[in-house]
């Protein structure tokens, strides 16, 4: 997994709530065997007319926006299913930060596993960082995680929190699956003592 | 194992009896009894395995099924669309490869895998069950601790058979009382959703309690439980109860002899303790439940078969009243508008929520000797093999089919659209799934979810209706 310490980019404001998974990747994309290659299918919905060609209205297709790694929304980002491919999409497009003031749970768990760092503010900070994002490509942000802050372009600084072990990992790029299998030996004794325990389980 | 003499819930119960290690800023590593594996969120957990030369760690404890690509119609001649058909291969190579049971397009045991894993007793009080599928929240129903997870975690499941998990809080939601006639379980769910909102949950485990619960058969308990996602919790739970024991005894996958005596010795410990905390309380009265119908694009947008439309003018916040706006333009509706002039192209039964055989009987009782109103085109799609096999058995299809119903082959189908199954631009849908999410039945399609009888009364009429007035 790509480590994740800091990132200077444009930040793009989608001001809507419940942004769900279906929006951020619909389900035709679902059908690939890859993990590869959905960027093209974020937001596609709100992204394309129906004859195929960008809707121009829609924020990562202005100018300003088409190339912003970071991704300020309304609240219960993320809601919906446990598609992996939403953040794949949101990765493959180049967004490796989203902003809001609450993510639905898997989303947010997914986010870690493929180097996307979820920020959750409060709704007095969202709205001055979507102010800040609303500026366009003139007004980049930085996310620092060590220092666990966003500094906006007038050198506004928002500290937010963040799950000390999920932080690790995301700044060390750790493969979750190599950390647990250097626990083998407690899953063993688990699976031991569960046999005798609750061997119908 | 732990065993604290501190009350605990029963979402405590679960846990604590399933964390293998604790670091101490409490991330912790939790077993995980059951892995329900199908074709949309599996093939690159599998890929990542063989690219890093790892085995599946407990392929008896994996069920792999195809659900949501496959087609309703005739699948006996193959799988027309080349995607979905890869898809489809896919998982029933890497099931070889791995050695893990598979049940095929072909099979009588395949269907919905919320709904596979309870009839073939796979799923069990007390046990942790994971599915690259959030409405694996399903089976909590039973008593089990179920969520679903994403890909990657998937990959994490087949190579550890752990999870790496920080515990979320307890929630209870006792919704007492006795429900009216014409009110089912999806009324109860959409009407704790629209209380609590769709990220009320987060962060939480919900368990529902109260008689509402306890009288609900385990059909209705899964479509409770099944929906808990929707309000955003991690998952739901009922403790299991002498329903539950006898809905399991005798299915394939379900213990037997002196094993089952020794889980049932388990699962009669699986209730919440006298005085065991709860982090947040939601009680709600059955007795005043009124049919519910969502009028938006999100599963908290529900109003009462006798209420009318949101003004946008009457939202508490600038966000809010943009949301519905946004909501009603999608919806092509008008605030205002009484639920019961709404009409309908589409009508959907069936998917993991309301899929299985009470649904279909519930529908059969509606609509027997009546006909789908000739503006409506309506689908029923069994949640199983078995569920179709069990209801051809009693004769519904043939009142499905007679009122102008179509019958389809077991699948997810419609609920959310990978296969064929969908609707055109501007199609207005009663569904009884569980999203009705911009585009979730189709490109620019417009869901409105609501219970099967609800459904059926609305294939009937053509628009909405009452049911507690309908006959």
């Amino acid at each position: 997994m790509q480590a994740f310490k800091t990132l200077t980019g444009v930040a793009a404001p989608l001001d809507i709530m419940n942004v769900d998974t279906d929006m951020i990747i619909p389900k035709q994309y679902l059908k690939t065997i890859k993990r590869t290659g959905l960027g093209t299918g974020l937001f596609s919905e709100m992204r394309y007319k129906e004859d195929g060609s960008d809707n121009p209205d829609f924020v990562l297709n202005k100018p300003a926006y088409r190339k912003a790694e970071i991704l300020v929304a309304g609240d219960n980002f993320g809601c919906g299913s446990s598609r992996e491919h939403a953040p794949w999409a949101l990765l493959d497009f180049g967004i490796r930060c989203v902003i809001s003031t609450s993510f639905a749970d898997i989303f947010y768990n997914n986010c870690f596993k493929n180097g996307i760092l979820p920020i959750t503010v409060s709704q007095a900070d969202l709205d001055k960082l979507m102010d800040d994002a609303r500026r366009g490509a003139n007004a980049t942000m930085t996310i620092d995680l060590p220092a666990q802050e966003i500094r906006g372009p007038d050198g506004g600084v928002v500290k937010f929190e963040i799950d000390p072990f999920r932080k690790h990992c995301l700044i060390n790029g750790l493969d979750d699956i190599g950390l647990t299998m250097e626990k083998a030996n407690a899953i063993a004794d688990f699976e031991k003592q569960n046999a005798n325990a609750r061997p119908w389980a | 194992m732990v065993h604290a003499a501190a009350p605990r819930t029963l979402y405590d119960k679960i846990w604590d009896d399933h964390v293998v290690d604790t670091q101490p800023d409490g991330t912790c590593l939790l077993y995980i009894d059951r892995h329900l594996v199908h074709e949309v969120t599996s093939p690159q957990a599998f890929e990542g395995l063989r690219m890093a030369k790892r085995k599946v760690r407990a392929p008896e404890k994996t069920l792999a099924v195809v659900d949501h690509n496959v087609p309703t119609t005739d699948r006996s001649k193959g799988i027309d669309d080349p995607e979905s058909r890869t898809q489809v291969e896919t998982l029933a190579e890497n099931a070889r490869e791995f050695g893990i049971e598979y049940y095929n397009e072909l099979d009588k045991r395949q269907g919905v895998v919320h709904i596979v894993g309870p009839e073939q007793g796979f799923t069990l009080p007390g046990t942790t069950i994971v599915c690259g599928d959030s409405h694996t929240s399903t089976h909590g129903a039973f008593g089990a601790l179920a969520h679903g997870i994403g890909t990657s975690e998937v990959e994490h499941v087949l190579a550890t058979q752990t999870l790496i998990q920080k515990k979320a809080k307890n929630m209870r939601i006792t919704v007492d009382g006795t429900l009216p006639a014409g009110v089912t379980a999806k009324d109860i769910i959409l009407s704790i959703i629209g209380e609590i909102g769709t990220s009320g949950g987060t962060g939480y485990v919900m368990e529902y309690a109260g008689e509402a619960i306890r009288a609900l058969s385990m059909e209705g308990r899964m479509t409770i439980c099944n929906m808990s996602i929707e309000g955003g919790a991690r998952a739901g739970l009922v403790a299991p109860d002498q329903k539950t024991f006898d809905y399991l005894k005798g299915r394939p996958k379900a213990p037997k002899g002196m094993a089952w005596d020794m889980a049932m010795k388990y699962w009669e410990t699986l209730v919440t303790d006298a005085g065991a905390h709860f982090d947040r309380e939601v009680k709600l009265d059955a007795a005043n439940l009124p049919p519910i119908v969502t009028w938006g694009t999100s599963p908290e947008d529900v109003v009462s078969i006798s209420g009318t439309v949101p003004m946008p003018s009457a939202a508490p916040s600038e966000q809010k009243k943009a949301a519905i706006q946004r909501a009603l333009d999608y919806m092509g509706l008008k605030g205002g508008e009484k639920i019961t002039d709404i009409k309908l192209d589409r009508v959907f039964i069936g998917s993991c929520t309301n899929g299985r055989i009470e649904d279909l009987r519930a529908v059969a009782k509606a609509v027997e000797g009546k006909k789908v109103a000739s503006t409506v085109s309506a689908m029923i799609v069994p949640g199983s093999g078995l569920v179709k096999q069990q209801a051809e058995e009693e004769g519904l299809d043939k009142i499905f089919k007679s009122a102008g119903f179509d019958w389809r082959e077991p699948g997810c189908s419609m609920c959310l659209a990978m296969n064929a199954d969908k609707l055109a631009p501007g199609e207005r849908c009663a569904s009884t799934s569980n999203r009705n999410f911009e585009g979730r039945q189709g490109f620019k399609g417009r869901t409105h979810l609501v219970s099967p009888v609800m459904a059926a009364a609305a294939a009937i009429e053509g628009h909405f209706v009452d049911v507690r007035k309908w006959a």
